[in-house]
Order: structure tokens, then sequence, then C-alpha cells
């Protein structure tokens, strides 16, 4: 059974790759991924500005209060090898190169001009087999206009294309007027790989508080149609690989991933729940499953269910609503 | 060899040659020495090695003894070993100091000369500590400059190596050992040049080993001690030539010459001062150029006071002399004169017709304690003093005695400020980063130009919104200034606000230069200058520039930092360096200072620089004065007579003006003089919105200062209040009809938030906001104050309708504690505020040493206060180390008065009356109802004892007011309580008498600048903990718990403040000894100050401070004196712990011993917390299996 996929030029020996979580924040559970078969890993996003609010406030919290008061005119050692922002990010890609034989793609959560640049070629040095973009941009200024917002992906894409060697790829977010524009623009662009989707976290309301609450409320199979649709309609217009993610839990949301036409599935929430060790069984019954179904590889199964292959192109578009919406019947109905 | 030039101030001058040269260093924070012991501990944590190669081996004692004993063993031990100290901490070392010299054991004590505590404490400079240590044997060195610090502390080294004789290094506090100046650094080569390692090698060989065995510390008998101590004569005697030896060496190997005593001055001086420690480099500038005026004058510098040498000092004096004029920075009450004064006069006695044709004319007087200034004025009028036919011997110099008439009179327009340098005067606020940038600056033109620079910064006795003031030098030749700049080219005034209450620009020299920091532009800024300010300007044809430094600030991310942006004014307009080079310099030192902590920090700082110049401008000054408006008053109108005639001046910067006949005689102060100083340094207030108040209390509760308050009172006081007073029904039912108002003090808060943050009632239409609110304070200074007068006359409840056991209740509470010097948002204010609301009225407090006690009783005012009755809590410190036997000593006194008058009232019977008699004795006294009750018992009997004619009844006149009950409480830190007072506490604990000891627990020695403890908890960095806290934190409460006997609470307000109430309410009640342990955050932990009662919150559901409450009276009802208040960890330690600094540095700076310690430090709380849950449920089952049996 050949399981093997080739995303953002990499070759991997399955479609599994597990996506930006906490979880690689330890090296131990970077070890245990590949352990369980996992084909990839995207590192945790390394942020910008919380390196920047950390500086901020590492100086804030070191020097409040100093310099006031005879008896106490500081309040902490001076420490002066001090391990800041992205020292420990790049680090800890450094050491999972080390430990691991798998591909490592870090992730750049960035804000600044200057820091995409810097960063990117700081993931690359550290030893980093890819880069994802993790553009997280959510627009609240109601002047900005819709092509500012794809200016600002572009460019990003373009400053660190032009800065780095790795394969790039950049995760997006479904809200774009014309999604396939959007996306064929990045692949022209240099884009090596499109990924599917970025989860904003949503906020929430704490009645009890009468506060805005931030929890993470993990995905479910349910999420993935949303992704399941456009990797199905992308398929055939962009060059880029494509990686599949939110609501991959199961053998099922892969199959269906890779016959939409996705080059990988990512994997979150189903690991954060479950444990990394969850991998392997959605792995072994990936086997079976192609097995059963009498699929010989990932390869024979990639896209044949996408827009352009399947027997119902319409069914990704306006006719699948109107289908759906007639097939509705009211319970008791 | 490579001369390599720092810019340092004495206290690391001193740990660098000290570290250089130790392979142990035992340490413990004492102002001003702390930072010796700082350095030490962060270059051991970096790895940083001594001249043989290895890292010496710091560690922390529990007290200045125990750094003594420990020193004291590691040098029988063999090696190399030192500390560090000064004041009370040098007198708890002296036991051991004895014994050190006795056995000629080879060390140096590096001690920053302090004052001691007398009258009152005083953390800033004399000789009375190390005078103190004269007799125990110690060689004693002195150094007056930062310079000699470092090259007298290597030389004290190598002497005491080849002596035997101990040495005592000792350079004045403050101004020596805080004095930032630019020195030559030793180098590792001249150091090892100057300490021979045979003689090393002898000290080593002279240690106890078993494989060598021999003893020391014998008990020895009447018939051969006495020979025994004869012993040592030699090596005393041999000692001065030693250090002579190692001068000589020095000045061989470094280029720098020193003599056991220096004389600078005339040849054939006729008048000669001696003097030691910075003083004598006031004194020789001072000297010097007064026989370049013709005078013949001189100086001798004592450099060996121990074993002090005659015949070098004799040989230091010209033949010449007629008069030696000796001064001691010391006092020695009763003695015929201070130290060096006899050590002179005996000299000249025994020795002098060696030397000169006939006898001197000695004389002694006392300069500079406490750091009082001493300038070439006192100098010259002490030497003016000596050539008078009848000049005045045991004289004073510096302060004006208007009662026995020590004083000399000063000519203070004498000066001798270097003409080539620049002088100036920088006055910031703490929180500004004045003293930092000026600390920056003295480094980029002491490192990058040839010039001598020196930098010496005094502080506020606040510790919120308080003022510094930094006096720079700069110039060509060496600064021998150790005092406050008198004539200044250029003045800074970083905050506008000093314009309203002091003369900045008294100090100005014509045609210097005036920078402002102001809102107003420089067409502006004229009208908004007082009188004074003006008239100096126009007079001194000053040179005025201002710059919107907090708008430039806020422009470029700075927040409330304008360090940067004024340290490049300074560079651009004073002319110091060429500006371009000068900005390039400072972004050099931005670099520098900030690179560790990231990129944007110095972006932000650089941007800073670059904007500064364009918002910078030069005032056209007019040709009139147009101000009409003084300076503000330092106290308000209806202050008393003492707080206007004495504290007034302290509070406007005049106490040196003070007279002797101003202050009390044995340091009694009154209470309740905070309330005078009007502050106003809060930028915003709370304001109240009554629409949306559950009127719960809490805010009440946690403010750190009392400005915040709230009463319940008859609703037709309401029909008087000022326009803006706001009022409401009071919700508690027990009141109903009566109104409720929260009222904010405008000028006493210091705008710390904590209410606003802790206030539980959110605007249901605007959840942003809730029932306080923060607002602009000045527009609403006056209407409030209006408003806050009026509240202050509403009467309070009457104490018996409070229910005292709730949060809600105690708001009605009158504080006793009040606009305290503490930090912004402090977290153990509220605890003490507390203790004064509900006992203060009958409460002695004794408190230990340390924060609470500076914003409890450092001058200029006290927040201790008094009620309308005059009531409230009498209060002293004693020392850091014994305040649990200080308490207790209170609770003996009281109880035995209070027993003798229950003698003497059964006496006086007869007279008294039966019932009266019987009422006071039985009286129950449990609650606030029966104490009243007996206050007006007490009251009756002594109005009928006033006709009693007999002695019995004058002695039950003065003690029948502890018939009523009285609280004694117990305060201090963690420092005190689990370390340096512990023996004590553990004591006092035992002794099952009615004592209530408050632990104010910030895990840290806050007052000294977070030096760790024994309660800081595993992974946090501290100071002496640079590489984390190792181990877990002492788990005090269960420690007194095991007596069974003592009423013990853990308690977090922030966690569940009815649990603190109803803790403190027992604790008192409980008649035996109690002890609370309170969380205080705190600003050594590095957080957010206005959410720190959020920090108190997650401790506790970490499980990492667990709240419960173990009272032996339980017992007595059969019940298990355990009770948990708070559950099992609902969180992870991490989340708690990991939004404060303290732990983040380590996560930071070594990150896998960060982790490895969390991992620790989580396991200490599922530990700690299954231990309670078992005690809690144990003791109840073996009660139960009691019952079964």
């Amino acid at each position: 059974m050949d399981l093997t996929t080739q995303y953002m030029g990499l070759k991997l020996k399955n479609p599994l790759v597990a996506a930006a979580s906490p979880l690689s924040e330890k090296l131990d559970n970077i070890k245990k991924m590949e352990d369980s078969g996992i084909a990839a890993v995207v590192f945790h996003s390394l942020f910008e500005e919380q390196f920047s609010l950390e500086a901020k406030a590492s100086q804030y919290f070191s020097e409040q209060g100093t310099e006031s008061f005879a008896e106490a005119v500081s309040y902490f050692p001076k420490v002066t090898d001090y391990l800041l922002g992205p020292d420990e990010y790049l680090n800890m890609i450094a050491k999972a190169k080390e430990a691991v034989g798998i591909p490592v793609i870090g992730s750049l959560n960035g804000y600044s001009t200057g820091g995409w640049m810097k960063y990117a070629k700081d993931i690359q040095s550290a030893g980093a087999d890819g880069l994802e973009l993790n553009v997280y941009f959510v627009p609240t200024n109601p002047a900005l206009k819709g092509s500012e917002v794809e200016d600002v992906y572009l460019s990003v894409l373009k400053q660190v294309k032009k800065n780095v060697r790795i394969p790039v790829a950049v995760k997006l977010s479904p809200y774009f007027s014309s999604f396939p524009n959007m996306a064929r623009t990045l692949d022209e662009n240099g884009a090596d790989a499109l990924v599917l989707f970025n989860r904003f976290y949503q906020p929430d309301i704490d009645l009890e508080n009468l506060e805005i609450a931030s929890n993470l409320v993990l995905s479910s199979s349910l999420e993935n149609r949303l992704t399941l649709r456009w990797i199905a309609i992308l398929y055939s217009h962009v060059g880029a690989s494509l990686a599949a993610m939110t609501g991959i839990h199961n053998v099922w949301d892969v199959v269906k991933m890779l016959m939409a036409g996705a080059d990988v599935t990512m994997m979150c929430s189903a690991l954060l729940l479950n444990g990394i060790n969850h991998a392997k069984i959605v792995l072994d019954d990936l086997v079976q499953w192609m097995d059963k179904h009498d699929y010989a590889s990932v390869k024979e199964m990639k896209g044949s269910l996408s827009q352009k292959s399947c027997a119902q192109p319409e069914a990704f578009e306006r006719a699948n609503y109107m289908k759906v919406l007639q097939s509705y019947k009211p319970l008791g109905g | 060899m490579k001369r390599v030039q720092v810019t340092i101030d004495g206290n690391e001058a001193a740990a660098y040659s000290a570290f250089k040269v130790s392979e142990v260093i035992a340490i413990y924070p004492i102002t001003p020495s702390s930072s010796m012991g700082e350095s030490s501990d962060e270059w051991a944590a970096a790895g940083k090695k001594n001249i043989w190669g290895t890292t010496p081996l710091v560690q922390e004692m529990q007290s200045e003894g125990g750094a003594a004993g420990a020193v004291h063993g590691a040098l029988q031990a063999g090696s190399l070993t030192t500390t560090f100290t000064a004041s009370q901490g040098l007198l708890l070392m002296i036991p051991n100091m004895y014994k050190i010299a006795g056995e000629l054991t080879s060390t140096v004590f590096h001690v920053a000369a302090r004052s001691l505590a007398c009258q009152g404490l005083s953390i800033f400079g004399d000789h009375s500590d190390v005078m103190a240590a004269r007799a125990t044997g110690f060689a004693m060195l002195a150094s007056g400059s930062v310079q000699e610090v470092m090259d007298f502390a290597l030389m004290a080294q190598a002497a005491t190596l080849e002596a035997r004789v101990p040495f005592l290094h000792f350079f004045d506090g403050f101004r020596t050992s805080h004095e930032v100046a630019k020195i030559d650094r030793l180098t590792d080569e001249e150091i090892m040049e100057i300490i021979k390692d045979d003689l090393v090698l002898a000290h080593r060989q002279r240690a106890l080993s078993p494989d060598r065995p021999c003893m020391r510390g014998t008990a020895q008998n009447p018939d051969v001690y006495f020979q025994g101590r004869e012993t040592v004569n030699p090596f005393y005697d041999k000692c001065p030539g030693i250090v002579e030896k190692v001068m000589k060496h020095f000045a061989k190997t470094t280029g720098r010459a020193y003599n056991l005593f220096d004389y600078y001055g005339a040849p054939d001086a006729e008048h000669v001062i001696i003097l030691m420690g910075s003083g004598a480099e006031a004194g020789q500038a001072t000297v010097e150029k007064l026989v370049q005026k013709g005078q013949k004058v001189g100086l001798v510098k004592v450099r060996l006071y121990r074993p002090f040498s005659m015949d070098h000092l004799l040989a230091a004096l010209p033949k010449s002399v007629k008069v030696i004029t000796t001064l001691d920075r010391t006092k020695e009450p009763g003695a015929i004169g201070e130290p060096l004064y006899q050590d002179v006069v005996n000299t000249v006695f025994e020795r002098g017709l060696t030397r000169f044709a006939s006898y001197p004319k000695v004389l002694g007087g006392r300069y500079g304690l406490s750091s009082k200034e001493f300038t070439p004025a006192m100098i010259k009028a002490v030497l003016d003093n000596g050539l008078k036919k009848e000049p005045k011997n045991h004289f004073t110099v510096g302060i004006t005695d208007d009662v026995t008439h020590t004083s000399l009179e000063c000519d203070e327009s004498f000066t001798i400020e270097d003409e080539a340098g620049v002088c100036a005067i920088f006055y910031g606020l703490g929180a500004d980063g004045t003293v930092g940038a000026n600390k920056s600056t003295i480094k980029i033109i002491g490192e990058n130009t040839p010039n001598y620079a020196q930098g010496y910064f005094v502080y506020d006795s606040k510790k919120s919104g308080s003022m510094t003031v930094s006096h720079l030098r700069f110039g060509p030749n060496p600064i021998r200034s150790t005092y406050l700049v008198s004539q200044a080219k250029f003045v800074g005034c970083h905050q506008s606000v000093f314009l309203e209450k002091y003369n900045v620009l008294e100090k100005i020299a014509p045609q210097g230069v005036f920078l402002l920091n102001s809102t107003f532009g420089p067409d502006e800024i004229w009208e908004h200058l007082p009188k004074v300010i003006q008239e100096q300007i126009i007079a001194k044809n000053i040179q005025f520039y201002v710059i919107d430094g907090y708008q430039v600030a806020k422009d470029t991310g700075m927040g409330l930092r304008i360090n940067t942006i004024m340290q490049t004014c300074f560079f651009a307009i004073s002319g110091v360096l060429p500006k371009d080079e000068a900005i390039e310099k400072i972004k050099g030192s931005i670099k520098k200072a900030y690179g560790s902590k990231g990129e944007e920090v110095v972006r932000m700082n650089f941007n800073a620089v670059d904007q500064t110049l364009a918002h910078l401008h030069r005032v056209n000054v007019p040709a009139r004065v147009t101000s009409t408006v003084d300076f503000l008053s330092p106290v308000s109108g209806g202050a008393p007579a003492f707080v206007k005639k004495v504290t007034a001046e302290i509070i406007a910067g005049r106490g040196d003006q003070l007279p002797v006949s101003a202050m009390p005689v044995d340091g009694t102060f009154p209470t309740g003089t905070t309330q005078w100083e009007k502050r106003n340094i809060a930028l915003e207030i709370p304001v109240w919105d009554p629409s949306v108040c559950i009127q719960c209390g809490k805010c009440v509760l946690v403010c750190p200062h009392a400005v915040i308050r709230s009463k319940i009172y008859d609703a037709a006081l309401a029909e008087k209040a000022p326009a803006t007073f706001k009022s409401v029904d009071a919700k508690d039912k027990d009141f109903a009809g009566m109104k409720f108002s929260i009222q904010v003090s405008p000028e006493d808060c210091t705008g710390c938030g904590v209410c606003v943050e802790t206030c539980p009632a959110k605007n249901k239409k605007d959840v942003k906001l809730k029932a306080i609110n923060m607002q602009a304070q000045p527009p609403l200074r006056d209407e409030e104050r209006k408003n806050w007068e009026f509240f202050l006359d509403i009467p309070y409840l009457d104490r018996t309708r409070v229910k005292q056991n709730s949060v809600r209740g105690v708001q009605s509470l009158n504080p006793l504690f009040e606009f305290s010097g503490a930090c912004g948002g402090c977290g153990e204010t509220p605890y003490v505020k507390l203790l004064s609301q509900l006992f203060g009225d009958r409460a002695l407090i004794a408190n230990a040493t340390g924060c609470s006690s500076i914003y409890g009783g450092n001058l200029p005012t006290t927040p201790w206060t008094f009620n309308k009755e005059g009531r409230g809590p009498a209060w002293s410190n004693s020392l850091f180390e014994d305040n649990a036997e200080f308490g207790l000593g209170f609770r003996l006194s009281i109880d035995k008065h209070s027993a003798f008058a229950g003698e003497l009232l059964k006496r006086l019977e007869p007279q008294v009356g039966t019932e009266l008699v019987k009422g006071i004795l039985e009286a129950d006294q449990s609650e606030e109802s029966g104490i009243i009750a007996q206050r007006e018992r007490v009251e009756a009997l002594k109005k009928k004892l006033v006709s009693v004619r007999s002695n019995d009844a004058k002695h039950l006149l003065s003690l029948a007011d502890y018939l009523v009950k009285k609280s004694v409480w117990i305060l201090g830190g963690d420092g005190w309580a689990y370390d340096i007072g512990f023996g004590g506490l553990d004591h006092v604990l035992a002794s099952g008498r009615n004592v209530n000891v408050l632990v104010l627990d910030t895990e840290v020695y806050s007052n000294t600048g977070g030096q760790a403890s024994k309660a800081t908890p595993r992974g946090a960095v501290a100071k002496f903990a640079a590489a984390g806290k190792p181990v877990a934190k002492k788990d005090l409460a269960r420690i007194a718990m095991t007596y069974g006997s003592v009423y013990v609470a853990n308690v977090a307000m922030g966690g569940r403040d009815e649990q603190t109430v109803k803790s403190f309410i027992e604790a008192e009640k409980y008649n035996g000894p109690s002890l609370i342990i309170a969380y205080c955050h705190c600003i050594a932990h590095g957080i957010n100050m206005r959410t720190g009662f959020e920090n108190q919150r997650l401790a506790v559901q970490s499980g990492y401070w667990p709240l419960f409450r173990f009272n032996p009276d339980l017992l007595k009802e059969g019940k298990n004196p355990l009770t948990l208040d708070s559950s099992a960890p609902k969180i992870p330690l991490k989340d708690y712990a990991y939004r404060e600094n303290r732990f983040v540095m380590l996560s930071k700076s070594m990150p896998d011993r960060a982790q490895m310690l969390l991992e620790q430090a989580q396991q200490d709380v599922y530990r700690r917390w299954a231990v309670y849950e078992y005690l809690a449920a144990q003791a109840l089952e073996s009660k139960q299996g009691e019952d079964r049996s």
C-alpha cells in the first residue's frame, strides 16, 4: 500500500500531518508524533507581537518600582543571559530536527513587515524543512477594502519568498470575496502550498461575569464541510499543494479530503482530545479502508471526488444548496 | 598593563575585589550593603570566576549573626571567606568577630558603614556601626572613594593573609556605597600580583581537618585565659607594617599610592584636621583650595584605623602643627570624646613630644551623622574654629544645636566647585526613570571621554510617587566632592508638578541651563511658573528649555518612561558632548541596556531619541516677573502646631535647617500626621457611581491607602452636603432609612486602581464600567476635596451596631492607618488597615523592621492615627530580629499592669464599691460591646479614685486603663518571621501569651529590594536566588500548628476576603498566641500591581496558597481545630505562577531549570494540600476514635 504524498515539495510517508498546535511546544510530543506515524509536523506559531509584548512586559516588570526608594533601587537580580522571543522557538526547531526524521515545518504569525522577513530567515536557519505563514488577520476597520486585505497576504508572501529557500505555505481564511481568485493569485506569487482553513478563535460571552470569554472550542468532524468544498473546487485550479484542516478527526475525514483533492490532511483537535497516539489509529484505519475499498495508493484517491472529477460538479455550487433545502423535511412534517 | 576604566558604585567596587579573592561568601541583606551580596550572587549564578579560576560559593543566611557564623565556620575549614554588612547587621556579627580575631583568622568583612538605630532608625551613612566593632580585634581600614573601595578591598585581603589579623574594610554607606564614579578596575593580573599564593596555602593549611586533627574554641579558666589573650600582641604590633608594605606593593603594581595616614595641605600647616571616610575627600579638596589662598592648614586621612599606629600618625603630621581637630562621624553619648578624638589625644599625650616641640591643642567634633551633608563650608568652619582664641571643643558641624550650643556657624556661600567641570541636578519621579537615565549618562561620559564622572542619588522616604534628585558631576579633574551639588550649570526638572512645591532652581548657577518637562509649550510655559522660579530665571540669566516629554513618550510607545527622552535633551543642550556623538552613544547604551529584552524595546527607545529633538524648545524669557503664585504649603492649614513647625519643614525639604530643639528628645512622635501631607500624586482617582453600587464594601477593604471609605449615616446629614456629594439609601436592612456614601480622598489617593479592579458590580448598560471608575484627578480635585472634608465630619456608625465579621460590615469601621507611603497597589497595607479598623483603638503594635516599619514609621509623616475619642494604635519598632520578643514584652507589661490593677482594685474595694469592682473584674470583654461597657466602668472608677487619698489609689489611677482589654499585634514580613526572627517568633508562640502575630508574607525581603527568604517559593527568581529558589517555601503555619495551642490562619484577601476578616477576629479573640500568615502580592513579584488581588485569587485556586484556620478553641468543643477554607487545587500552578515575572524570568534565563523547578513546585502544592486535607480529616477521625473507645 502506497501512502506517500507530496506536500509543498516535500515527500511525505503518508498524508497525515500534525497541524500547528501547542503539542509541538514539547520535544517529547514531537517524538511521539513521529512514533505514531505522523508524516510531518507543523510547529506552533511564532507570534511576533507576542515577543514584542513579552519584551516590553519583561522590561516593564523588571524596572517597575526601581530607582525610587533608597533601600530598594531594584527588585530583581540582573540577568544578562536572557532568552527572549524567538530564541526558545528556534532552539526548539533545531532540537526537533535533531530528534526526529520527519519534516518539521515552522509556522510564523507576524504583523510587522520587518518581523516576517527576519523570523522567516531565522526559522530557515534553525533547520525547518518548510514554513507556514499564518496570516491571522481579522479586518475590523470598515474603511479597509477587500483588495487591501488581499494585498496584506500577497505582500507578506512575496517578502518571505524573497528571503527564504525553503517551501512556503500560506494558511488562509475562507473570508475572501473570490476565494479561488485569491488562492490562484497566491499560487502565482510563489505559494508552495495553501492550508485550508485557518480556524479563527471565535469569542464567546460569559453571561455570569459579563465578559468576553476567549475559551478555545475544539473542532469536530462536522466542521470540515467548508474545507471539503473549497479543496474540491481548488484542486484543478491551483498548482500549489493543498492541505485540508479543521475537523480532521478520523479516517473518513482523511479519505474525504484526499478524494476532494487535498495532498495532506492536518490534524489538531483530534490529537488534543485523544492523545497523539490517535494518529496511529487513523493511519491503521486508512490502510484498512484503502484495502477494503481496493485503493493501492493515496495518489489514486487524490482528487477523485474533486469538483473536476466528480459526477455532480454542481454539488459544490449553489445548486447543492437548493438540493439540500429541498431535501430537508421538518420532523413530523 | 592596560588600564580598564569602569563606571560603577562603591558596593560593586567592593564586591568586585572581594569576589575575585574569595572561595566562600556568606550574605544577608541590609541597607546599604545589600547590593554587594546581590552582585556576588548574580556573578556566581552566571559562573564568573575568582582569580584562581573557580566560582565562589555564595550562601544566603538567615541573619547577619548566621552569616558571621557561616563565615567563621568556612574560615575554620580553610576557605577564603568574606561577607558584607552594615549597621545592625554588623552588631549581630560582633560575637563571631571576637572569635575570628581571637583565633587569628584571615578574613575581610566589607561594611557600608551606617547609622545605628537609637532614637530612630536611619539607613544612611556614618561610622556608628564600625566604631561599635572597635574592640573585636579586627583591623579597620577606611576607604573614602569608589576607587579606594576597590583598592582597599584587595589590600585588606592581602594584609589579612599575611598579618593573620582579620580586617573590617569600611566605607560610607550611600555616600560611597551608592556613588557612581569612574574608576580604574583592578585586573586579574594585578590582583594575582597583590595576593600571595603561599599565604593562601598557609591559610588553608591552618584549617581544621580530620587528616591533621586539632581543636579550637576551648573553654579556658582564670589560670590561663589572660595569658592566652596576650598571645596575639605581636600580630597586632606587626600589622601596620604589613599594611604599609602591602600599600607600597600595591602602588608599585597599580600606580595608586596610599599610606596608613595620608597628609594633604601646607607643609608648614599650623592647623590640621584628621578624619576618615568620604568626608576626607571633601576635606582634601577644601584644604588644597585654602592652601592655594595661603592658609597654613592641612588634613590627615586615616586609612588604617585599627591597629592604630601612633608613630605613623605623628610622622604624617607636619612639625609645625599647633592645633589638631579630629572629626568623628559617630557619637558616643557620655564619652569624653568620640573614638578618633580619644585616639589622637592619646597619641599626642603619649608620643607627641617625639614630633612636636610642645603639645599641640587637640579638638574634637562630630559631623555627618546619617549622611548629613559635609561640605567645604563646614570644613572651613572647622578650620576657622581651630584658629580661634577660644575654639569650641566637642563641637558639632552641619546642624544647628540650639540646646547645648555645640554647633559651629558655617558660611554656606563658601563653595569650591571645579570651574572646569559641569555639575547638574535632575529632579524626577521614581517611576519616570530619571535616575536610570542619569546612571546611563554617567556611564556614557565616563566610558567614552577622558572626563571623570560622579553620580549621587537622593531618594524620597515614600515608596509611591516618590521624588528623586540626581546630582551629577563631570570634569577633567578628579572629583573629590563627596557632597551634593551646590552650583549646577544644568538643572533638569522632569516633573512640572515639583515647581508647585520646591525651589528647583535654588542651586542653579548664573547662566545655567534649565530644562523643564511640561505639557505647556515655549509660548505658554512662562505664565505657569511660580513667582520664585520666574525671579531666578531672570536674575540668573538662565537658558530655559521645555519639552513635552510625556507626549513624546506616548507617541513613541514609551508609556510613562521619559528617561531616554530627557537624557537626549540633556545631551542636546548641556554641551557636555557634541550632539551627534552623544546621540550615537545614547543609542549604544540603549542597545547595551535593552538588547537582551528584545529588538522592539530597543527600537522603541531609538525612536524616542529621534523624536525628542523636534520637540525640544528654547523659551524666550520675558524681562519681567509676571507670576503672583507662591509655592504650595507643605501641609494643610488645619495641621497641629508640631506638624506645622517640624513635619512641614521636613516635607518641604528643609529638614536640614531644623535645630536640635525642634526634635523630640526621645524619638517620640505624634501619630496621625499623614493626613496633613496632601501629596496629590494620582493622575486618576476612583469615582463612585451609586446607581451601580451594591454596597459590598470590597473597594473599601482592598484600598491600600485608606483613601476610599464608606459611611452609613442619618439621612438628615445628607441635606447639608456639598452639591456634588453623592449618597444613596443604605441597602443593609439593619440601617433602613439611613444613607450610604462612598467617598474618595482625591489628594491622598495614589491612583493604583485596585478598588476598580476589585469592584464586583458592573454597569449593566455598559459593562466596561463598574460602580467605581477611574477619572482624571485634576478636574475633580477641588470639589472632591470639599466632599472629603464633609465626609470626614459625618460620624461613624456605633461600632456595636456593625457586623464586624463581614466585609460589608468592616467598611463602616474607622481605619486608623491611612495614607501611608507604601507602593501604589501594595498587598500588605489592606491587612494592616483591617487590623486598625477592627482593633486599632486598643492596639499596641510591635513592628519588625521592613516595609511595614518604613511605610508605617518613616518620617516625615506617620500613617497610624487615632479616632475622635483620641484612641488609636500605639506603635514602635525595635529591631528586625527581635520583634516577636519585643511584642511579647508589651504583653507581659500589659498583663502585669492589668493584674496589678486588679489587685489594687480589690484592695480599694471599700472605697470604690463592691458593685463596680465586681463589674470590672468579672467583665466579659470578648465582644466590642463588652469592651465599651468596661471603658465606661473604668472611667467611673477613675472619677472615684481622684478623691481617694492613698498610694494604692494613685497607682490604680495610673494603671486603670489596663483593665480594658488591650490587643497586642506583632507585625512583620517574611524576612523577619521565616528567617531572622524565627527563633524568637517560635519562642513567643510557645509562650502561651495572648499576642497576635501578623506575617505580611511577600515571600521576599521587599524593603531591601527583593532578596530571597525561606518564604520564597521554589522556582521564583529573587535577589540572592538569581538562579531560582531551589527549595520549597517553609510551611510556617504547619510548624506553628504543631504546638496545638497556637491559633493559625493562612489568609489571602484576594482569595476570600470574608475568610480574612473572620481569621483576624478569631485570632484576636483567642486567648493565646495567634499567627496569621497573609499572602501579600508585591512589586517585587514583577506583577501588575493593579491586579494584585487577582494573583492572590489564582494563588488560592492553584492550591499554592490554601486558606485555612486552626483554632485551638474548637478542640475544647470536641471539634477538629483545622478548617480548610479553600478547595483542592483547581488550576495548574503554572497558570498562577507564570503571571509573575519572578517565575517567568527563570523560564527565560534557564528554561530547563525553570521547567524542572516548576514541576517540583507543582508537586509541592499537591503534597501540601494532601497533608492539610489529611490533617483536617484525621484529627476528626481520631476524636471519633476516642469517642468510640
